[in-house]
């Protein structure tokens, strides 16, 4: 997982609500075992309005995405971390994050960034008057920020050293084998197995 | 300070815990699927690691799987199941391919294995692992990095959630089911209603729900963006799981019951939150709009939209405030996944076919939710109940819960359909689709018209 320190990018308007996986990504897509190369699939129903915000090329090479609330929601499907990383985005905005969303996402190093309702709305409206405009998220600092426009968000100690360390979970759970199999040796042996 | 069935369960599975670190928690079973694996598996290869305890693990296909006989045409679907296989071998997994008398949806073939049980913890890698829950598991679904960290190391960091009571209050009225309940309760509470928490629903007419309702409550626990949904294990349960493959036998059996009725929310227990439906007011249910928590009681109208989002699920969903859902034609019913596609289900909607027919025009799929529910309903005879009236009665699978084997909408088709995500394009591009109860389905198959039982 690449660390995620602070990234400074333009950002994208998504006024949308309860944006679910499947709008991410469609279940067609789904089906591909790699596990890059979702770029196109990226809210690909969507995208074929020419109207969608995607496809206003004000904004085109945004880094960040920002959204109404309960973004994500629906299949735990990782793909959508995949695509919104292939597309080039490094960071999401949102007053709410679906669960799994949010847990994948930071599996990934793609950020997700929970502000109020009327901050959100506050960016939405600054980035709409002026695409252009540089955004900051800023991990080290806790701190989103655009122009004059500052907000702090929250996140716990343990999940931003391991996002800025760019570490692997799965490395980490490693070093603790032995409580692993302590555990283990306590299990009932009436409890089921598979085999 | 007493503690909440969640909490004992959680606590049970503790393998670390440290000062400003999430707990590392063991997992007790892992079900696998060809969709959300196939990464996992390159990362354990990439890192040379392998499966810790091949021995907690299952696999099956679901997915992808067409629901008519012949094998697996859409060549990009075919690679990811074989891939499955590849990696099933290649790490010593037990997987129940097509064709193979034990496959089925995921959720379905745990509990009907007897795999599943109190006080466990569950994962898969698919958001409605929740509906294993309803035996007094702490279920939930992960996504694919987390799946390889469940292969690699049988555990997962987690930040314990919040708990939630959902109190429901009384009894059901007649002809209200499990899924109506839970369409009621998303209505209430919302999609974002449940999010970070751990719900454990309580109360008379959960109490009273059969093990195959509460897995549909349990099931759609996600929909109100809790992480999982749990009910307390009972005789219900006990009498489900005993007997099956995996249920501890003979002297294990009385030792197993003995630890599973001890796992209660204490009396002296608080939860983070408490909220209270009222069984008395639920009535069938259905969607009108393109997420769960958008729906109403069948004998209202489609409602005046409250908000943009309101607006646009209208637009999509092609329907007009004001208009009365028993007026709304469909083209398609679907009957089956893994929220209504176990026998109980098939029997609830075999009540209201037989004798009659499906509507000039209709499309109806009923799909059971593993080769042991089809082989049970047919043994029963639901299936000529079924042909007679004029449905399809098809294979195992996922089918048209999600557009990703053939059983897909066309555009601006309507469906009702007894599934969990009515989502745009959830089941096809264009589709649009009103979640309702078995029984349900079955009624507006009759009329072609979202139709509640008691109305025909
Ligand atoms: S039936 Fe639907 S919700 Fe259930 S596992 Fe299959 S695709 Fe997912």
């Amino acid at each position: 997982m690449d660390a995620f320190t602070t990234h400074t990018g333009r950002a994208v308007p998504l006024r949308r609500n309860n944006v679910d996986t499947d709008q991410i990504i469609p279940a067609e897509y789904l089906k591909r075992v790699a596990r890059t190369g979702f770029h196109d699939a990226l809210f690909k129903a969507w995208r074929e309005d020419p109207a969608f915000v995607l496809n206003d090329h004000r904004y085109d090479g945004a880094t960040i995405l920002v959204a109404g609330p309960d973004f994500g929601t629906g299949s735990s499907r990782e793909h959508a971390v995949w695509a919104l990383q292939d597309y080039g985005f490094r960071a999401v905005i949102s007053p709410r994050f679906a669960d799994i969303f949010r847990g994948n996402s930071l599996k990934g190093g793609l950020l997700p960034v929970q502000l109020p309702d009327d901050v959100v709305a506050a960016l939405q409206d600054r980035i709409e008057r002026e695409p252009a405009v540089e955004v900051t998220v800023d991990l080290v600092e806790r701190q989103v920020r655009a122009d004059d426009l500052v907000a702090s968000f929250e996140i716990d100690d343990y999940t931003r050293w391991r996002l800025m360390e760019g570490l692997d979970d799965i490395g980490l759970t490693l070093r603790h084998t032995d409580d692993i199999a302590n555990y283990e040796s306590t299990r009932p042996g009436w409890m089921p197995v598979t085999t | 300070m007493g503690r909440t069935l969640a909490e004992k369960v959680w606590d049970a599975h503790l393998v670390r815990r440290a000062e400003g670190e999430p707990d590392l928690i063991y997992i007790d079973l892992h079900l696998v699927h060809e969709v959300t694996s196939p990464q996992a598996f390159d990362g354990l290869r990439n890192t040379h690691r392998t499966v810790r305890r091949p021995d907690l693990t299952i696999a099956t296909e679901d997915h992808n799987v067409p629901t008519t006989s012949g094998p697996i045409t859409d060549p990009i679907s075919l690679e990811q199941v074989s891939a499955l296989r590849r990696n099933c071998e290649e790490f010593g997994i037990r997987l129940h391919p097509m064709g193979d008398a034990g496959q089925g949806i995921v959720h379905v073939i745990g509990p009907q294995l007897g795999l599943t049980q109190p006080g466990m913890t569950v994962v898969c890698g698919d958001s409605h692992t929740s509906t294993h829950g309803a035996f007094g598991a702490i279920a939930f679904g992960i996504g694919t990095s987390e799946v390889e960290h469940v292969l690699a190391t049988q555990t997962l960091p987690l930040q314990r959630p919040k708990t939630m009571a959902i109190e429901v209050d009384g009894k059901l009225p007649d002809g209200v089911t499990g899924k109506d309940l839970v369409l009621g309760i998303i209505t209430q509470i919302g999609t974002g209603g449940g999010q970070g928490y751990i719900v454990e629903y309580r109360g008379e007419a959960i109490r009273g729900l059969s093990m195959e309702g509460r897995m549909t409550v349990c099931n759609m626990s996600i929909e109100a963006g809790a992480r999982a949904g749990l009910i307390a294990p009972d005789q219900t349960t006990f009498d489900y799981l005993k007997g099956r493959p995996h249920a501890p036998q003979a002297a294990d059996w009385d030792t197993a019951v003995a630890v599973w009725t001890q796992l209660v929310t204490d009396d002296d227990a608080t939860f983070d939150k408490v909220v209270h439906i009222d069984a008395s007011k639920l009535a069938p249910w259905v969607t009108w709009g393109t997420n769960p928590g958008q729906g109403a009681p069948l004998s209202a109208s489609v409602p005046e939209p409250r908000d943009s989002g309101d607006e646009r699920a209208l637009d999509y969903m092609g329907l007009t405030a004001g208009t009365p859902l028993h007026e709304i034609a469909v083209d398609t019913v679907f009957i089956g996944s893994c929220t209504n596609g176990r026998l109980e289900d098939l029997r609830a909607a075999a009540d209201v076919l037989r004798g009659r027919n499906v509507a000039d025009g209709v499309r109806v799929l009923i799909v059971p939710g593993s080769v042991q529910v089809k082989e049970a309903a047919e043994s029963e005879g639901l299936h000529e109940i079924f042909t007679a009236a004029g449905a399809e009665w098809r294979g195992a699978g996922c089918s048209m819960c999600l557009a990703m084997n053939p059983d897909k909408l066309t555009p601006g088709e309507r469906s009702a359909s007894t599934s969990n995500r009515n989502f745009e394009g959830r089941q096809g591009p264009g589709g649009r689709t009103h979640l309702v109860s078995p029984a349900v389905a079955a009624a507006t198959a009759v009329t072609g018209r979202l139709t509640a039982p008691a109305d025909l």
